[in-house]
């Protein structure tokens, strides 16, 4: 099987090889960390109600229509979204809904590659035996503060923690490293390595849970599953469940429309699709749901288990393990864990990017990684420069990584369901399929997820969107990550509208009048 | 606080029908046999940068 290491020529080495490098992509920290939170927050095991039928009506449908327009750009000469969308619908609009496809993983990849630097530099700290800290909470929060600069904006610039200064740059050139390698040596190899032992540390942690005390286990197993039915009433946990599905499967991160192109014509994608979900299902519902919030109440009670998010993952969980036997072991094995979570999605965010800048700009494969790596990394120093309570990174996070992926998979839904069309798409998904998917999901990719997705919109925007806006009112870091990030989409545009004019004159872009 | 009677069967329903879910994709899989390629018959078109060689 051929494998270019440059431009178009590039496709996956193997099938198992795209599975794990989707799946890869998918887990992350949201598995372990954000599904517990958001379930013991809303409903414990009523949460999984609104959780599987957003799986079913949104995640996969919208992952098969993700994987079918993918194959199907890719198989028309084009790796990035720009193109993809313009081959989908033959307007010269068409390319620049593209850009949102660019920005989302762009503008995520600028404070998850941070996060990603925490759980390694955690790991670290475990293996020199730097975070056994006692019991005391506060010893932890204080650690965690320390490290990520959370009391004050500059810390790097003031001598603050240069060990995640030194961190960073290590986990932002394997980054690159791998990006560089290209899809087949460097993603997928990646991702068959990282996966299995992702897996292998995190069956260690649960074996390590599941095998203290059985009557403090039942109760730490309770906090996380007993259903609490008032909450499914209640809109935000339809919202909290349908937002952890889209989070979780990296659905509308520009993503696997990516990953999709780079198959051949007839390679199967609905089976492929399916495996990709469910091995990212097994990491959160099965590991993620039985570690995270048994081992927090175990050791710290129902307030700590009550926690959600990064108190629950650096301040509870290093808690937890300090007073756990064998904690410093398990410790080091958990953030290795994430860590690899993190850096196999990562790379998934820097793909989209490069792919575009390599057919749309004709950059060759070291040009366009510095070219990204100066942008990226100039968006990361803004992230670690503006710390204090990690004001940068909340604000990107809930605009571009809360809001405009939902946009996003709602224009890639409209795309797919009234433009592409889902007699067409239902034909593409099923060539070289290795199962069938009933029509049915067509259906549900037409009317209903677009549906779903509005009033998701709406239903964040209401909840939460109000807060934030007054915020930005206000001024100061959330005001000016906001313009930074409309100063990156602005940069992405022109760079799309360059990249069109170029296709144009090549002829690879034809229109209907 | 202990695992109710009802918490108990929603975690074994949900943990279950993931495990059974994700076997059955894996097993099928990994079961396929390998893949035939014919290079260059059906793969998509390489794209051709030449105007650019030197862009970088």
């Amino acid at each position: 099987m051929s494998n270019s290491s440059q431009g178009g020529g590039e496709q996956w080495g193997s099938r198992i090889g795209v599975i794990l490098a989707v799946a890869g992509s998918a887990v992350g920290l949201g598995n372990f960390l954000r599904f517990p939170g958001q379930a013991a927050q809303n409903g414990g095991g009523a949460f999984m109600l609104p959780y599987f039928i957003s799986l079913l009506l949104l995640g996969i449908p919208l992952c098969w229509a993700e994987w079918t327009m993918g194959r199907y750009g890719g198989t028309n000469g084009f790796r990035s979204a720009p193109g993809i969308f313009s081959v989908i619908w033959p307007h010269r609009a068409a390319k620049y809904f593209g850009a949102l496809a660019l920005l989302v993983p762009l503008a995520i990849y600028m404070y998850y590659v941070l996060i990603e630097a925490w759980c390694l530099g955690y790991a670290f700290d475990y293996l020199m035996g730097n975070l056994q800290l006692g019991s005391e909470p506060a010893a932890y929060q204080n650690h965690f503060d320390d490290f990520i600069g959370n009391n004050a904006n500059g810390f790097i610039y003031e001598g603050g923690s240069n060990t995640l200064v030194g961190v960073l740059v290590f986990v932002f050139l394997l980054n690159f490293v791998c990006i560089y390698r290209g899809i087949s040596k460097g993603i997928e190899s990646f991702c068959m390595v990282a996966m299995p032992i992702m897996t292998i540390c995190a069956l260690c942690v649960l074996i390590r849970v599941l095998t203290l005390d059985s009557e403090k286990l039942t109760a730490g197993l309770g906090a996380m599953w007993n259903p609490d039915p008032k909450a499914l009433l209640a809109p935000k946990t339809w919202l909290a469940a349908a937002g952890q599905i889209f989070f979780s499967l990296s659905v509308g991160f520009g993503v696997i429309i990516n990953y999709a192109s780079y198959l051949r014509r007839n390679d199967d994608i609905a089976l492929s699709g399916l495996t990709a979900n469910s091995v990212n299902e097994f990491f959160e519902v099965c590991l993620g749901g039985l570690i995270t919030i048994p081992a927090a109440f175990i050791f710290l009670g129902a307030a700590a288990a009550a926690q959600g998010g990064y108190g629950l993952g650096f301040v509870t969980l290093p808690n937890v393990f300090a007073v756990m036997p064998g904690g410093r072991m398990f410790g080091f094995l958990w953030f290795l864990m994430l860590f690899l979570a993190a850096i196999t999605s990562s790379l998934s965010m820097l793909q989209p990017v490069i792919a575009f800048l390599e057919e749309g700009l004709g950059l060759r494969r070291h040009a366009s990684a510095t070219l990204l790596g100066l942008i990226s990394g100039f968006g990361t120093a803004f992230v670690m420069y503006f710390s204090k309570d990690r004001a940068a990174l909340e604000t990107m996070d809930f605009w571009v990584g809360t809001m405009a992926i939902v946009v996003l998979a709602l224009v890639q839904s409209i795309l797919y369901g009234w433009i592409f069309g889902i007699s067409k798409g239902n034909d593409e998904l099923h060539r070289g399929a290795l199962i069938h998917i009933p029509w049915v999901v067509q259906l549900v990719l037409k009317y209903i997820s677009p549906l779903l997705l509005l009033g998701i919109l709406g239903g964040t925007f209401y909840l939460d969107g109000s807060t934030y806006a007054e915020t930005l009112m206000n001024g100061g870091v959330p005001l000016y990550s906001v313009l930074f990030i409309g100063a990156i989409l602005a940069f992405l545009l022109l760079l799309v509208h360059i990249a069109g004019r170029r296709w144009e004159n090549e002829g690879r872009l034809k229109y209907k009048r | 606080m202990t695992l109710t009677p009802v918490g108990a069967a929603i975690m074994i329903v949900s943990v279950s029908s993931v495990l059974v879910l994700t076997t059955w994709c894996l097993y099928k899989v990994l079961t396929l046999p390998p893949e035939v390629v014919q290079e260059h018959l059906k793969a998509p078109p390489d794209i051709d940068t030449g105007d650019t060689v030197n862009a970088d």
